[in-house]
């Protein structure tokens, strides 16, 4: 016998029998009915009027009935590794997990009965049942239909009662501590290691994460604020732009995307704006107009546009960058590592040869794969960039360390360095806190490195973490799908991420009583900062890159308009309307230059009118369609048909298509939300 | 153009009798192959089939959309399998100690089994997961994608590939030196 494979698929070709006609008939028969039955029950258990999403007492039973399910095989066990990760940090860098050769662990009857066999020491196995399609049901016997009502896909994704449950229970362990260390106010630190525990493949109790394993931050949408009661609105700039990819990969891949994935900000941000370019010495320019909002015509839109200045290349300073790799084993898709390389290749071309580069790798033991070397020699990194392979599993600190100690080697005076990391977000092992590596990173942001996060891949990406670590290392979050995506973060805005023209930004708005009653800033959730914060300039904030655009938005109710919600206060105080009601607010920004500890100040008043270009249209638009997708209660009856009105009427100038995309994904949506 | 099984995939878990009808009849034949490849033998192949045509409707719910159909459905194929082994193995379990009656049985289901051919047995007698993973790679998949199936990297794959080839190879060894 030849050892060719094609030898062996012709010989096997030749014995494959052709089905028995018969049985063809039969069986296929047999799975009409068995389809019909199914529908049968699931018409007749809707009958009840128990929504999917019903309440506690429902939610606990059904866990109950579902207690011999992976799922919550799942739960408990990532309850119990998450006490050893406690316990004993440095388990995962037990020998015994690295096996030169795959051995298969038998599964046992629980775990199969779920459809899903694994094998370990292989921790791909893992993340690629996540990400795709292990039926996230427990999978019925085969002889019989299930009986009880399957959920459609759609609802079944976030809900499914389990993996909720799953959820829940180590966020609520964490999220106390962390909100009250936090500087932000919001839910950033939301970064609970939800189902990020590495599977020690010893260990056959111990189930895949069936669910997805992707980690959000949990924010409350900014409620609506009484102006006479709460007149100043302070927040963090965000330049991230990572939701709007995580909510175009979940569109496009056919289902709506978690709404705690949704960030307003980010999606506006992500789209070039032509905002005016800054006059004068500043490093950026504010306009802030007063529009139309196109979802109630009784409110007005304050549309805050900030430009940064773009500086010609040969002005910026030399750039030392780190890229630190994760070359996990969860890498190895074609959507992970290798868009990756190919991403940095396109990025190449556009250093120069005062820039550097280095490359250190993380999986199993962080190493050096690229010692600094100029941007020039393209061969040489190209060639380390070839020879990055991914496996094994991911040791996340050590590699920072390592890339963080090689900037500091590599910096200079008057030069910036980043280190720049890549992940798929399984950036856990050896890390006994998560609140430590922040700090680690806020310590070396102080020391001038800036950290940036790109995301790859979906399914096990820790979109909370990745955002935490950005923030903290006054970087720039983004989650690359694809390669057009790549050219954008990498090429497009290479400059602008890379070369921060202004640390901790910070706005403030004074809203006017006596002209606005109520008032409600979009998205921002996860960056409100407290009111005394704005002058604190220890409080950490958002960085501007060279170039970027940043976009705000607050819808406000005039006083006297229809679209009041509250009532006035029958007891309290008569409202003093001090000053004219010709300033609707007062608009305060303050930065610090690269380098500098004090903040400048910059203001200016907010009034009617301003430009109401197709800029600050399709900004609203974006704005709408993220409130849609995150199911919000103030846009009344305009729906995705109208989000796609405004966003197509404020296409002009979109010459990498991007607006176009977006429409495009307002289509799916609304096709998705039937 | 014909509608995408992704498409039909999705709209059968929403309840289309039609999209479902379809889907099945498109990929039955499919689905047969596989099963002869991962069983070696006619009945168990039909048996396997009946299994997943069985389940699908109920499973189909499960699929999500975020790879290839027939990725999701050859996963379905290979789970059925092995839940059908491992039955078996329970069932031979119990059945030792039955007594000649039943070494009788199998000595004569044996001797049925030698009407296939060669690689047909040969493929019976590797390791299972060596086995499965032959029986994708011979229906034409790439390793990339059986490794999608089975869960595992396509590196894993092309591992387990030249070890099946030994293991073949060893036998036709042994067969020719007896």
């Amino acid at each position: 016998m030849s050892d060719d494979l094609d030898d062996l698929k012709a010989m096997m070709r030749a014995a494959t029998p052709k089905p028995d006609a018969d049985r063809k008939a039969a069986d296929i028969a047999l799975a009409r009915k068995n389809f019909a039955d199914l529908q049968e029950a699931r018409d007749g258990a809707r009958q009840t009027s128990d929504r999917p999403k019903a309440g506690l007492v429902r939610g606990v039973t059904d866990m109950l009935m579902r207690m011999n399910t992976r799922g919550a095989l799942t739960a408990t066990t990532a309850l119990v590794a998450l006490g050893m990760v406690v316990v004993v940090p440095d388990w995962r860098n037990a020998p015994a997990l690295r096996g030169a050769q795959p051995v298969v662990t038998e599964a046992d009857d629980s775990l199969a009965d779920a459809g899903v066999r694994r094998e370990a020491p292989v921790p791909e196995a893992a993340e690629e049942m996540v990400l795709d399609v292990a039926p996230s049901e427990p999978a019925p016997e085969a002889e019989a239909p299930q009986p009880v009502p399957m959920p459609s896909p759609q609802v079944a994704r976030p809900e499914s009662g389990v993996a909720k449950q799953r959820q829940i229970a180590p966020q609520a362990m964490q999220s106390q501590a962390l909100s009250d260390a936090e500087g932000y106010a919001g839910g950033v630190a939301n970064t609970a290691p939800v189902g990020r525990i590495e599977q020690p493949g010893s260990n056959d109790a111990m189930a895949l994460p069936e669910m997805e394993s992707e980690a959000f931050p949990d924010a409350v949408p900014n409620a609506l604020k009484i102006t006479s009661e709460e007149p100043v609105s302070t927040f963090s700039i965000d330049v991230d732009t990572a939701s709007y990819g995580v909510v175009r990969s979940s569109l496009r891949a056919g289902y709506l995307p978690p709404r705690e994935a949704v960030r307003i900000e980010e999606m506006v941000n992500y789209f070039p704006y032509d905002y005016a370019a800054p006059e004068g010495n500043a490093p950026f320019q504010p306009k802030v107009s007063v529009t139309d909002t196109p979802w109630n015509p009784d409110t007005k839109l304050v549309h805050i546009a900030i430009q940064g200045e773009t500086p010609p290349v040969e002005d910026r300073p030399p750039l030392n960058l780190v890229f630190l790799i994760d070359t996990s084993g969860s890498m190895q898709a074609a959507n992970k590592l290798p868009l990756l390389k190919q991403s940095l290749a396109l990025m190449l071309p556009q250093l120069t040869e005062r820039d550097s580069v280095a490359i250190v790798t993380y999986a199993g033991s962080a190493g050096q794969a690229l010692a600094p070397t100029p941007a020039t020699e393209r061969e040489t990194i190209q060639g380390a960039l070839d020879r990055l392979e991914a496996g094994g599993s991911t040791a996340g600190q050590a590699g920072l360390q390592q890339a963080y100690a090689l900037a500091g080697e590599m910096s200079g005076d008057g030069e910036v360095s980043r280190v720049i990391l890549a992940t798929d977000g399984d950036f856990n092992v050896g890390i006994s806190d998560p609140e430590a590596l922040k700090d680690y990173i806020a310590e070396q942001r102080e020391s001038g490195t800036y950290l940036s996060v790109m995301g790859f891949g979906r399914g096990n990406l820790d979109d909370a973490t990745m955002q935490a670590l950005a923030q903290n290392g006054n970087g720039q979050a983004a989650y690359i799908d694809t390669l057009s995506e790549a050219q954008k973060v990498m090429v497009d805005q290479v400059s602008g991420a890379l070369y921060p023209i202004a640390d901790d930004v910070k706005i403030q708005v004074e809203f006017n009583p006596a002209a606005v009653v109520e008032y409600r800033l979009i998205g921002y959730e996860t960056r409100a900062l407290r009111r005394e914060d704005f002058n604190n300039d220890r409080v950490d904030a958002g960085e501007i890159g060279a170039g970027h655009q940043v976009t705000a938005l607050y819808e406000i109710t005039p006083m006297g308009s229809p679209a009041q919600m509250s009532d006035p206060l029958r007891y309290g105080e008569a409202e003093v309307a001090r000053g004219d009601t010709g300033e609707l607010g007062y608009f305060k920004l303050r930065y610090k230059a690269p380098g500098e500890d004090e903040s400048r100040l910059i203001e200016q008043a907010i009034v009617e009118g301003g430009e109401t270009g197709p800029e600050a249209r399709f900004a609203a638009a974006i704005a709408g369609f993220g409130q849609l997708l995150r199911g919000e209660t103030y846009l009344g009856d305009w729906g995705y048909a109208d989000a796609i009105a405004l966003a197509n009427g404020a296409k002009v100038g979109d010459p990498f298509g991007y607006r176009a995309e977006a429409v495009q994904l307002m289509r799916l949506a609304e096709s998705l939300s039937r | 153009m014909t509608v995408s099984d992704e498409t039909l995939a999705r709209a059968a878990a929403d309840g289309d009798a039609a999209a479902f009808s379809t889907l099945i009849e498109r990929h039955y034949d499919a689905v047969f192959r596989l099963a002869f490849r991962l069983t070696g033998a006619r009945a168990e192949a039909e048996d396997l089939t009946q299994d997943v045509c069985a389940g699908l409707p109920a499973k189909l719910s499960g699929f999500r959309g975020a790879s290839k159909f027939t990725t999701w459905l050859w996963r379905v194929v290979v789970n059925a399998a092995h839940d059908r082994r491992r039955r078996a193995a329970t069932r031979a379990k119990y059945a030792e100690g039955w007594g000649d009656w039943e070494v009788d049985r199998r000595a004569a289901e044996a001797e049925v089994a030698e009407a296939v051919d060669w690689l047909t047995q040969a493929m019976r007698a590797l390791p299972e997961e060596l086995r499965d993973t032959l029986a994708l790679v011979l229906d034409d998949m790439s390793h990339a994608e059986a490794g999608e199936v089975l869960g595992i990297s396509g590196g894993t794959v092309g591992w387990r590939v030249s070890e099946a080839k030994k293991h073949l190879r060893a036998m036709r060894a042994r067969e020719e030196d007896a």
